[in-house]
C-alpha cells in the first residue's frame, strides 16, 4: 500500500469513529487535540486498522498526529 | 424436551451512593472524564455488608415475589468474582441463612460472564430430571477488591446483586433457545482480581499476598468489541432466530462505549441495547440480572419477548443466552 492509500484508509476510519468531516482530517492533524479523540477512540481506530489490514498495532505507541498513524501502519505492513 | 422459564427476578443495591464528584475528592479524576469514557455517573458501595448479605437480600425478595418456600428450591447458584471467602461458597452462606435445606449450593467463578455461565449450568440441571427449581444470583462487593489508588479502574465498578428463579416446565412459551459460551484462558492475565502467590520459602514463611484488581484496558476493550458480537450472532443463530427478531440485547454493563460499539457491529438500533450503567457502574456478575430485573419492572420486557443476555469479562470469558421470557 502506498502512503496515500494508507492515509485514505485511516481517514475513512477516523471520520467514521470520531464523526468529523473528511476535510478536517489532514496528515498534520493532532488526533487528540484537533480531532478531539480520547483514549477509547484511539483503541477503536487501531482496532479497525488491525482488522482491515491484518496487522498488529499497539494503542500506546507514540502516535500523536494522523501522519504518525500512517507511518506506523506503513512500518507494520512493510514488516509483514 | 423440558422448557425453562425465568419465573421471577429481583435485585438489591446498597444504600450508599458514590458519585463521580465524590470520587474526584479522593483521586485525580472528574465527572466529565468518567462520564464521557464510561457512561457512569454514580455507583452504589456496600458499607459493612459482604457479598452473601447482598445476595441474601435478593434471595428473600425472590421468595417473597414468587411465593416459593425456601425448602422447595433444589439448587442455589451464586455467580461472583468477589466471594465472602475461598470457602464456604457464597451460595452456601445464602442457602444456610435462607434455610433452604433441600438445596445444593455452590458458586460460579466466571467474573462478568458468571450469570450467563450460571444460566447454562442451571439449564443442564433442569434438563437432567430431578432438579425442578433453581435460584441463580449474581452478586458482587467489588469495592473490597478494587485498588482505590488506581484511578483508571477504581472509577468503573459498583456493588450490587440480582437474581432469578428458574423452573422447568412442559407447557408455555418461555424457554431457553440457544447459547454460545467461550473461554479464552490464554488472556487470563488481562483482567485479574484477588490473585494470590504461593509462599516463597518454608519454614521461613513470607507474608501471604492477595493482589487487588488490575486490568489491561485496551485488551479487554478489544476482546469485548470483537468476541461479544460473535457470541451474540452464534447464539441467535443457534436459537433459530435473526438479530432483527431479538427484542432486547441485555448486555453486561461494563462501559457504554463498548455497548454502543457492539450495537454498531451488529447493525442493530441502539434502542435495543438498554443501559443502566450510569446509575450502578460495572457490577460484574450482577449487571445482567440487575438490568433484566429493571426492564421487567419497567414493563419494557414482557412475557413472550425474545431476549439475548450477554456477559463478558475476566477469564477471559464471553457468553450469550437467547431466551423467550
Amino acid at each position: 500500500m502506498t502512503e496515500q492509500e494508507i492515509f485514505e484508509k485511516v481517514k475513512g476510519i477516523v471520520v467514521e469513529q470520531l464523526d468529523v468531516d473528511a476535510a478536517d482530517v489532514k496528515m498534520e492533524s493532532d488526533i487528540k487535540n484537533d480531532l478531539e479523540a480520547d483514549s477509547l477512540d484511539v483503541f477503536e481506530i487501531m482496532n479497525e486498522l488491525e482488522d482491515d489490514l491484518d496487522i498488529k498495532l499497539e494503542a500506546d505507541e507514540n502516535v500523536k498526529t494522523i501522519k504518525d498513524v500512517v507511518d506506523y501502519v506503513k512500518k507494520e505492513i512493510d514488516a509483514k | 424436551m423440558k422448557k425453562i422459564k425465568i419465573v421471577e427476578t429481583a435485585s438489591f443495591v446498597p444504600q450508599k451512593i458514590v458519585t463521580n464528584d465524590d470520587l474526584s475528592q479522593i483521586m485525580d479524576t472528574s465527572d466529565e472524564w468518567i462520564k464521557t469514557r464510561t457512561g457512569i455517573k454514580q455507583r452504589h458501595i456496600s458499607i459493612g455488608e459482604n457479598t452473601s448479605a447482598l445476595c441474601l437480600h435478593v434471595a428473600q425478595k425472590l421468595l417473597e415475589k414468587s411465593g416459593w418456600e425456601a425448602d422447595s428450591i433444589d439448587l442455589i447458584l451464586v455467580a461472583t468474582m468477589s466471594p465472602d471467602s475461598y470457602t464456604p461458597a457464597t451460595a452456601a452462606l445464602v442457602q444456610g441463612k435462607l434455610n433452604a435445606r433441600n438445596a445444593l449450593a455452590f458458586d460460579i467463578s466466571a467474573a462478568c460472564s458468571g450469570f450467563i455461565y450460571g444460566l447454562k449450568v442451571a439449564e443442564k440441571f433442569l434438563q437432567q430430571g430431578s432438579t425442578k427449581r433453581i435460584m441463580l444470583i449474581g452478586g458482587e462487593v467489588l469495592s473490597k477488591v478494587i485498588d482505590w489508588s488506581d484511578r483508571t479502574s477504581a472509577v468503573l465498578f459498583g456493588d450490587g446483586a440480582a437474581g432469578v428463579l428458574l423452573e422447568s416446565q412442559v407447557t408455555g412459551d418461555s424457554d431457553f433457545l440457544g447459547a454460545s459460551l467461550h473461554t479464552f484462558g490464554e488472556f487470563g492475565d488481562k483482567l485479574e482480581a484477588g490473585k494470590t502467590t504461593a509462599i516463597s520459602s518454608f519454614p521461613n514463611l513470607s507474608e501471604h499476598h492477595i493482589k487487588a484488581f488490575s486490568m489491561s484496558g485496551r485488551d479487554v476493550y478489544t476482546f469485548a468489541t470483537h468476541r461479544v458480537p460473535e457470541s451474540i450472532v452464534q447464539a441467535v443463530k443457534t436459537a433459530g432466530l435473526s438479530l432483527e427478531e431479538i427484542d432486547y440485547f441485555v448486555l453486561h454493563q461494563a462501559n457504554s462505549r463498548i455497548v454502543k460499539q457492539i450495537a454498531k457491529k451488529l447493525a442493530q438500533p441502539l434502542a435495543k441495547f438498554p443501559m443502566n450503567i450510569a446509575e450502578y457502574g460495572n457490577t460484574s456478575a450482577a449487571s445482567v440480572p440487575l438490568l433484566l430485573d429493571e426492564l421487567i419492572a419497567q414493563g419494557k420486557i414482557k412475557r413472550g419477548a425474545k431476549i439475548a443476555l450477554s456477559g463478558f469479562g475476566g477469564g477471559l470469558t464471553v457468553g450469550t443466552q437467547v431466551i423467550i421470557y
